[in-house]
């Protein structure tokens, strides 16, 4: 049991593990802090070795179309009950009692099968993917923008602001945040706003990023409470600087590291929710493929065509991992005192995403 | 401590109010034009009889008077589906013992399971057994339980005939009642095994460094003991109280995944139900009575600590 003696996080001086301090003493001056995480991070193969594999789902998602056009030669809301080839035998893509076929493993036509509509699985899965990550995207802009925003102004300006601000966000927060994601979706998808409406991605985008907002904001706001102090926001108010510059150019960069390691965590998070609401019906609506919506068409299809669930959700489950897994090590890159930790300030982030 | 306690109850009230009026005007505003009438009516109403509705069920008052009955209706157990026309809060109640039974089984699964789980990872911190577990947790937390619940009832409960497809089977069959809650716990814990035992992890190797483990290790206490006593002890303070809370959310519908995927017809399925037959009612009483039962689980919590610990009670 090493864990009685130590010896690796022993403490030193002003709390520092002594390895942070060892490495500090071997940097030298001049290293920035961004330049000292880049090292960190280089060290951790495996998370780096997830970022890239999730730099290459992207890539491939993004490449739907040109997979679409030129080697599957389908669209992705093209029905097809016809027959193929498949080994020099002509196949039913979808039999008389209605199974699809399953995965051809021949890149030129349902290369991963079809689904029970006679639709190419593969090319869906690159333009669902395509929809999944758009949404996973948008959502974390949306929250991250609006929580470091809410943030700053409620840990700056306290008092009354900060009042009116954190009751807002514990109101947002005292819903499960499922069951808010399908009350706000259910209610765009029949009044809409705005832009934001019915069958649009947008929407489900925007529900999640509001979702989400207070579990980045409380601990972001918290941070700008304790900054707020700190002897050079001081000497900015000296300087007769205006409040909206001293929050952008002053606490913002102090506080960027936690937005940072957020931003992994919250796609994650997005991604997940994206299939969950849409496989509650209030998420994404078909025809539109997503992640989601093939997996909850696949299980309304069971057991007929099990592979239309495997193959979306292995796909949605390793998109997912590797952004936590190189999230992960950003985050030991970037805050190796593990201040920031999702749970600890904001309490239950076990109904994210369940 | 009364004066905290006073002050916390005051705003635990104001959330109570501030939350069943977000809920009631994000529902007024998902009806057709404010107006249930024309949906209760059908599609081959005439305006008389949508006139008549609207009357009777008081839809031409004032905002704040549709919002007191609305409220006083839930509460009062008097609040009827505009679909089915069922007693909402009799088919809460309805699906309780499913949802009980599915929270509480799993949330004594991932307690012990991140228990262990955590303090074996902290234990062999950076060895092959931590990042096992490290792996194993991140596949947890990137695993949405709908997909791994239609793997279980595919290969084990399909092809295997392990576990059964579906439903729930009430307790008075106990062996019944157990083999269809397997899968559905196991299910629903994966996700906070995920959570808890990074959390445990992280918060023993924190303690680890702290002065009464020094001392309790300089006055010679086995390393057993210190471990049992100083360090889990302590460390297990942050889960626990995170567990009361997300027991609650899981009661309250926020297992809604885990049912729907398993057909649990619990309080999750009733809401999930509600959303695809768009029953406003019966969706709006549920996501209430969750909201309030987390603002006041959550007071009761904050008032615990700050009993336990005086210095909650100075912020």
């Amino acid at each position: 049991m090493s864990l009685i003696d130590p010896a690796p996080a022993q403490l030193t001086d002003g709390g520092l593990p002594a390895e942070l301090i060892a490495e500090a003493a071997e940097v030298g001056p001049g290293v920035g802090p961004y330049q000292l995480a880049w090292r960190r991070m280089k060290r951790n193969r495996v998370s780096l070795a997830f970022g890239v594999l999730f730099l290459l789902i992207v890539l491939l998602c993004l490449l739907a179309p040109v997979y679409s056009h030129d080697i599957a030669h389908i669209g992705p809301d093209a029905e097809n009950y016809g027959t193929i080839k498949v080994g020099g035998k002509t196949e039913n893509i979808v039999s008389l009692i209605g199974i699809p076929i399953g995965p051809t493993w021949e890149l030129g036509h349902y290369f991963l099968g079809a689904d029970e509509n006679g639709r190419d699985v593969a090319v869906r899965l690159l333009y669902g993917g395509r929809n999944s990550l758009e949404i996973g995207a948008v959502a974390t802009l949306i929250t991250m923008v609006l929580a470091t925003i809410c943030g700053l102004l409620a840990g700056y300006f306290r008092g009354l602001t900060d009042g009116i601000i954190s009751r807002v966000l514990d109101v947002i927060w005292a819903y499960p945040a499922v069951l808010l994601g399908i009350v706000l979706g259910t209610v765009l998808e029949v009044h809409g706003l705005g832009p934001f409406h019915g069958t649009t991605l947008l929407s489900t985008a925007l529900v999640i990023g509001f979702v989400y907002i207070p579990y980045v904001a409380k601990p972001i706001r918290a941070q700008v409470l304790a900054l707020r102090e700190r002897e050079f926001v001081d000497a900015a108010r000296q300087q007769g600087l205006a409040h909206v510059r001293i929050m952008v150019s002053e606490i913002l960069p102090n506080v960027a590291s936690t937005i940072i390691v957020f931003i992994p965590l919250m796609l994650a998070n997005a991604i997940l929710t994206e299939a969950g609401l849409t496989y509650l019906g209030a998420g994404v609506q078909p025809p539109n493929p997503s992640w989601g919506t093939m997996i909850s068409q696949g299980i309304n299809n069971i057991p007929a065509a099990f592979s239309n669930v495997l193959v979306p959700g292995i796909m949605l489950v390793l998109a997912v991992l590797s952004i936590n897994v190189f999230g992960d090590g950003l985050r030991d890159a970037l805050d190796p005192r593990a201040k920031i930790r999702l749970g600890k300030d904001t309490a239950s982030v076990g109904e994210l995403s369940h | 401590m009364a004066r905290f306690v006073v002050r916390r109850l005051l705003v635990m009230v104001a959330m109570l109010f501030a939350i069943s009026l977000v809920t009631f005007l994000l529902f007024i505003v998902a009806l057709p034009n404010g107006n249930p009438a024309a949906l209760i009516a059908g599609r081959l109403a005439n305006p008389a009889e949508v006139h008549l509705i609207t009357v009777r069920y008081g839809f031409n008052k004032p905002i704040w008077v549709q919002y007191i009955k609305t409220i006083a209706n839930i509460f009062g157990g008097t609040a009827y589906s505009y679909q089915s026309y069922f007693n909402v809060d009799a088919e809460i109640e309805a699906g309780l013992p499913a949802t009980i039974s599915l929270a509480l089984g799993a949330g004594v699964i991932w307690l012990l399971t991140s228990i262990l789980f955590g303090t074996l990872a902290a234990i062999r911190a950076g060895r092959y057994t931590d990042r096992v577990l490290t792996v194993l947790s991140m596949i947890g937390v990137s695993m949405p339980p709908f997909f791994f619940g239609a793997i279980l009832i595919y290969y084990a409960g399909y092809k295997l005939g392990l576990i059964p497809l579906s439903g729930y089977v009430n307790i008075t069959n106990p062996a019944q009642w157990l083999w269809h809650l397997i899968a559905p716990w196991i299910t629903l814990s994966i996700l906070f095994v995920g959570i808890y035992s990074r959390i445990l992890r992280s918060t023993i190797l924190d303690t680890v460094n702290e002065d009464f483990v020094r001392t309790a290790k300089a006055k010679g206490l086995s390393q057993g003991q210190v471990l049992r006593r100083h360090i889990l002890r302590n460390s297990l303070v942050p889960i626990i109280s995170l567990w009361g809370l997300d027991l609650a959310q899981v009661i309250g519908g926020g297992a809604i995944l885990t049912e729907s995927v398993y057909s649990l017809h619990g309080v999750g399925y009733l809401a999930y139900q509600s959303v695809s037959h768009l029953d406003t009612v019966t969706l709006m009483s549920i996501v209430m009575l969750t909201a309030l039962a987390v603002v006041v689980l959550g007071a009761l919590t904050e008032i615990f600590y700050a009993f336990l610990d005086p210095r909650i009670r100075l912020q």
